[in-house]
């Protein structure tokens, strides 16, 4: 697995030191808060409504057993038990001292994890594909092309100030797990008839205020211009990208205003100035770093295990067989969602002794690794198939064996105004109402795949624009309201979800869902068409007037 | 500051620079963890005191953020500042 190199290792350690001084300064007064503002930010930490919050990087979702077991322990020891993960594959602590922080930054460095990168208007962590380095439909391991990105990205001296903050997704499996259509950079890799590894290159995607689906403006970019063709899209968003309105700044405004064709004509020939020099990535890079991911070594096992059938006759793993396992590419192995959506949680929580008792199954059952998901879950990647049933056994011990992924009870939240020093409305109390609501796991069954997404206010955290079912909070006259959209997806079909109508009430908001459940189950076709495919086919009509015409 | 005819009786709130905590000016000036122990301003010319003295405290490194808010019957009106004084409503599950 990838540790990160000697460089990045000195450098943590100064900025770990940097850091503890600036803490001091700031604590005896030598320091004003709007000189330390920018600086704490720059070290994860924003101040929320009740406290200081930590933001730490987990670049491309992956943790080790080691590094999850100190994220319980400065959860355990600075914040109240708990640590909150969030859509951006990072891990947030919501009860965080100042004074702390520089203690806290020298134990995450120990087992080298960071803060750096996870605000500002830099280039931010890099995500991918959750189930990236074990997906048997992958064509690659998107990680490694993430982990290239970051160190071209990581401090770029040119891209420190751009107009605004930066994301890039990578994926590498032709079902998109992460939303790399709705990122400023998304990757797309494939590979071509002649057996070449490369990039379907997205631009401009974003969520928040003006939700955009990215444009395509390359098919196929191959893997060695890969930094040659993101270096280009940045000089010109940096050049051209608006500074004059937070609103407009981000690269989606200047795609949409400079219009698809101009804009790509325009990356092409920054692109063309580049191409063949200092930035193009040898083959034996790619490989070099190729191997910080290589697989752990897994046995030469037969693609059914015995064990893992007859475990199926219990119809609860049976369950969780079906939702939470999926396909690895070794025979004999599977890919574990862990759901951190237990009935009525908090999407995305997970307490310091869950933490710890899931690195120890991490550890034991899946060569010590795990990732963290875009949509708050954790993932074991190298299972046994023979050793699911116990680790389904010790999931539920800990609360933490729901059989839900991808159903409706697996919801993505924000913080909201629980937390969120930006919210309008709350959005883990609906979350938590509306997976009380649809506890039954056989409805949850009976409706299949859904996605619903929840986020506080207009910046969109909570992803809802790409929900199937998205929900977001305002504020009406001091009243939380909720609207909801409809038909939003974030995987290669992407598409940002249509407002449905007016907003409802903070009472009324589980049930209007519930009522656009019960509609969705009325007009599909099959039990096999999908809530998306059956919003798609019909259109908003019918859950409009189920809604609104009382 | 708002004219004398809508103003509302508000407190000085703040986070506690070193732990963050959320805080609310008191009377004796220091700064406590409970809404309802605030100083309430009832007049547009005592809560331009009362901000004054807030932002005083936060060029003194001891508070960062103050600003002033509606309070009625002890308590913040706006629901962002109720969750601010008695914490956040969403609980961790009862499953952990
Ligand atoms: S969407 Fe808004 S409320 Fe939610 S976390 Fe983001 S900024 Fe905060």
């Amino acid at each position: 697995m990838y540790r990160y190199d000697e460089f990045d290792h000195a450098f943590v350690r100064e900025r770990v030191a940097e850091f503890r001084d600036q803490v001091a300064r700031r604590l005896s007064g030598e320091m004003t808060e709007d000189q330390f503002k920018p600086l704490r930010l720059m070290n994860g930490v924003y101040l929320q409504l009740h406290a200081y919050m930590l933001r730490i990087a987990i670049p491309y979702g992956t943790l080790s057993s080691k590094q999850l077991r100190r994220l319980a322990h400065i959860g355990r020891v600075y914040d109240k038990g708990s640590g909150h993960f969030t859509t951006r594959q990072n891990l947030q602590f919501n009860w965080i001292k100042l004074a702390d922080v520089p203690q806290i930054l020298e134990e995450l460095a120990e087992v080298e994890m960071h803060a750096i990168q996870t605000s500002g208007n830099c280039i931010r962590n890099v995500t991918a594909d959750h189930f990236a380095g074990a997906a048997a439909d992958e064509v690659a391991d998107p990680r490694v092309y993430a982990e290239i990105l970051r160190q071209w990205s990581s401090l770029h001296p040119e891209f420190s100030f751009l107009p605004r903050k930066f994301k890039l997704a990578v994926t590498a499996a032709p079902h998109d797990r992460a939303a790399v259509q709705v990122h400023d950079i998304g990757l797309h890799m494939k590979v071509d008839d002649k057996g070449e590894r490369g990039f379907a290159v997205w631009v401009g995607g974003g969520q928040g205020r003006t939700p955009m689906v990215a444009k395509k403006v390359r098919d196929f970019l191959p893997e060695a211009d890969l930094l040659s063709y993101c270096e280009a899209i940045l000089r010109i968003y940096n050049l051209e990208g608006r500074r004059d309105n937070k609103y407009k700044a981000r690269i989606k405004i200047l795609v949409h205003e400079t219009g698809e064709a101009e804009i790509t004509r325009a990356i092409e020939a920054e692109f063309a100035e580049l191409q063949g020099k200092a930035l193009t990535v040898p083959a034996p890079e790619i490989e070099r770093i190729a191997r910080y991911f290589a697989l752990p070594d897994l046995e030469t096992l037969r693609a059914r295990s015995e064990v893992y059938e007859t475990a199926k006759r219990d119809p609860a793993f049976a369950l969780f067989a079906r939702r939470n396992v999926h396909a690895h590419k070794v025979p004999g192995y599977g890919i574990v969602t862990i759901s951190l959506k237990p009935t009525g949680a908090p999407p995305g929580d997970a307490t310091s002794e869950q933490m710890e008792a899931i690195a120890d199954i991490a550890e034991r059952y899946s060569s010590d690794e795990l990732r963290v998901s875009h949509e708050q879950n954790l993932v074991l990647p190298h299972v046994k198939l023979d050793d699911i049933p116990v680790v389904f056994a010790q999931l539920q011990k800990i609360g933490l064996g729901d059989a839900n992924a991808g159903f409706i009870t697996d919801i993505i939240a924000c913080p909201g105004l629980d937390f969120c020093a930006l919210a309008n409305a709350r959005s883990i109390p609906v979350a938590q109402r509306l997976s009380e609501r649809f506890e039954d796991i056989a409805r949850q069954a009976e409706i299949g795949d859904l996605k619903i997404k929840i986020s506080g206010c207009i910046n969109a955290c909570g992803h809802h624009h790409v929900g199937h079912i998205g929900i977001l909070g305002v504020d009406r006259k001091g009243e939380e309201f909720y609207q909801i959209t409809l038909g939003g997806s974030g995987d290669e079909t992407c598409s940002i979800g249509e407002i449905v109508g007016p907003g409802f009430s903070s009472d009324g908001i589980v049930d209007a869902v519930e009522t656009v459940v019960d509609t969705y189950l009325k007009l599909r076709i099959s039990a096999d068409e999908p809530f998306l495919a059956a919003y798609r086919r019909v259109g908003q009509a019918p859950f409009k007037e189920a809604l609104y015409a009382r | 500051m708002a004219k004398k005819k809508d103003f509302h009786p508000v407190a000085a709130t703040a986070n506690d620079l070193r732990s963050g905590a959320v805080v609310f000016r008191e009377p004796d000036g220091r700064w406590g963890t409970e809404a309802r122990r605030a100083e309430i301003a009832e007049t547009p010319e005592d809560a331009e005191r009362l901000l004054a003295r807030a932002k005083a405290d936060h060029d003194s490194c001891i508070v960062v953020e103050p600003v002033l808010i509606e309070m009625a019957e002890g308590r913040p009106v706006a629901l962002r500042e109720r969750i601010r004084d008695t914490g956040p409503t969403a609980g961790i599950g009862r499953t952990a």
